[in-house]
């Protein structure tokens, strides 16, 4: 307890980092925690219209399609579980090259960053899809096909909600996908070996990671519960 | 802020491999109680699910947030400054969750119309269009496209 005590008076007390990480690293964190602000202030918005109605479209009904599934099929959740497993997949590989980074392993970085990046796009790919689906079928900002689970007529907060949290999200996922390019170009302009660091790689990581936790959460409130 | 700097952290493959295989059980765990849910009809059975599924997805959010943002092995002072201030979502979620359930409550009772809405079914092609007229602002803003395939999936559906 008490060299606890002394631990924190020691951070603060000048002479040292009292985080101990690089400034951009702090910074990406502060930004990810408004970030993560933004996002749930969406969804608590989402679940308060959601709360505050009698009736809601069934998920299941609604989100029950997949690419080259013959027409009228009925399998809900199997789309979206193999996004999420996408998304998941691409994580780990980026974990993997953060820690390629930290070894100065420039061929693994160059290797792991590239499947990130196939991870991402593939993830916006099978988004596309689907809102391209649900367009199709007739969803969209201002309208909304489909009925309530109790077969009452359903309010246009559902396609909204759904168009504009998933819609945020996958404007993530792109701008993390570029940002994964960009650090694939600089590891092979060898950049980061010229500052002997690869920190900026994990920085880069952990906007990623951050969209797929967000994910986590998108999955769960719409697709889910 | 040279390489040397930083604090030196190599905590192997096993943690990456142990943590992708949480991840990916919890999934699976998520996903085999959605789709057993779908044919549940009891409403607390239904709820308790949901809540399963909730700390799960909170289960899923600690492993992603711990180890591979690598928050855990930072020092208590940066897991503070970002762990603290989220603490806000507590209150948020309670707050405005029980706001829109007694809205709901409120509107139910004093607002006949809304209740009302609330029970019409809509049901076959002609009555597809009429169900939704009566049912108002919804299916107002709606396109004609939109209507006929309303009414071809409801037409689906019987």
């Amino acid at each position: 307890m008490s060299t606890a005590t002394v631990e924190t008076t020691k951070s603060w007390g000048g002479g040292k980092s009292p985080f101990n990480v690089e400034y951009g690293k702090l910074m990406m964190w502060y930004f990810l925690m408004s970030d993560a602000f933004t996002f749930g202030a969406f969804l608590i918005s989402y679940g308060t219209i959601r709360f505050s109605t009698n009736g809601w479209p069934d998920p299941n009904e609604v989100f029950r399609s997949f690419p080259f599934a013959p027409e009228g099929v009925h399998a809900p959740l199997v789309f979206v579980s193999v996004m999420t497993f996408i998304l998941i997949v691409s994580s780990v590989t980026m974990v993997l090259a953060v820690k390629a980074g930290h070894e100065m392993d420039k061929k693994s970085v160059v290797k792991y960053m590239i499947w990130t990046i196939i991870g991402g796009i593939a993830f916006l790919g099978c988004q596309a899809w689907e809102w391209n689906h649900l367009h199709h079928e007739g969803a969209w900002w201002g309208r909304n096909p489909f009925l309530n689970a109790d077969g009452t007529a359903s309010s246009t907060n559902f396609t909204n909600y759904f168009f504009t949290i998933t819609g945020f999200h996958g404007f993530h996922v792109f701008s993390g996908v570029i940002i994964n390019i960009i650090m694939l170009i600089m590891t092979l302009m060898d950049k980061f070996e010229q500052r002997g660091h690869y920190l900026m790689i994990e920085k880069a990581g952990l906007y990623w990671h951050f969209v797929d936790l967000v994910w986590v959460f998108v999955f769960t409130c719409f697709y889910l519960v | 802020m040279s390489h040397t700097a930083q604090h030196e952290e190599n905590h192997g493959n096993g943690e990456v491999k142990k943590v992708t295989i949480i991840l990916s059980v919890l999934t699976i765990i998520e996903l085999v109680l959605g789709f057993w849910m779908i044919d549940i009809t009891s409403e607390a059975l239904r709820l308790a699910i949901k809540g399963a599924i909730i700390i799960l997805m909170m289960a899923k959010a600690f492993y992603i947030v711990a180890y591979f943002m690598h928050l855990k092995h930072e020092l208590k002072n940066l897991i503070m400054t970002i762990v603290v201030p989220l603490g806000l979502f507590i209150w948020f979620i309670i707050a405005f969750l029980y706001d829109g359930n007694s809205f709901r409550n409120l509107r139910n009772t004093y607002d006949p119309y809304f209740k009302e809405r609330s029970t019409i079914k809509v049901e076959k092609k002609a009555e597809g269009h009429g169900g939704g007229h009566e049912a108002g602002a919804a299916h107002a803003a709606a396109d004609t496209t939109a209507h006929a395939k309303d009414t071809v999936s409801v037409e689906n559906k019987h």
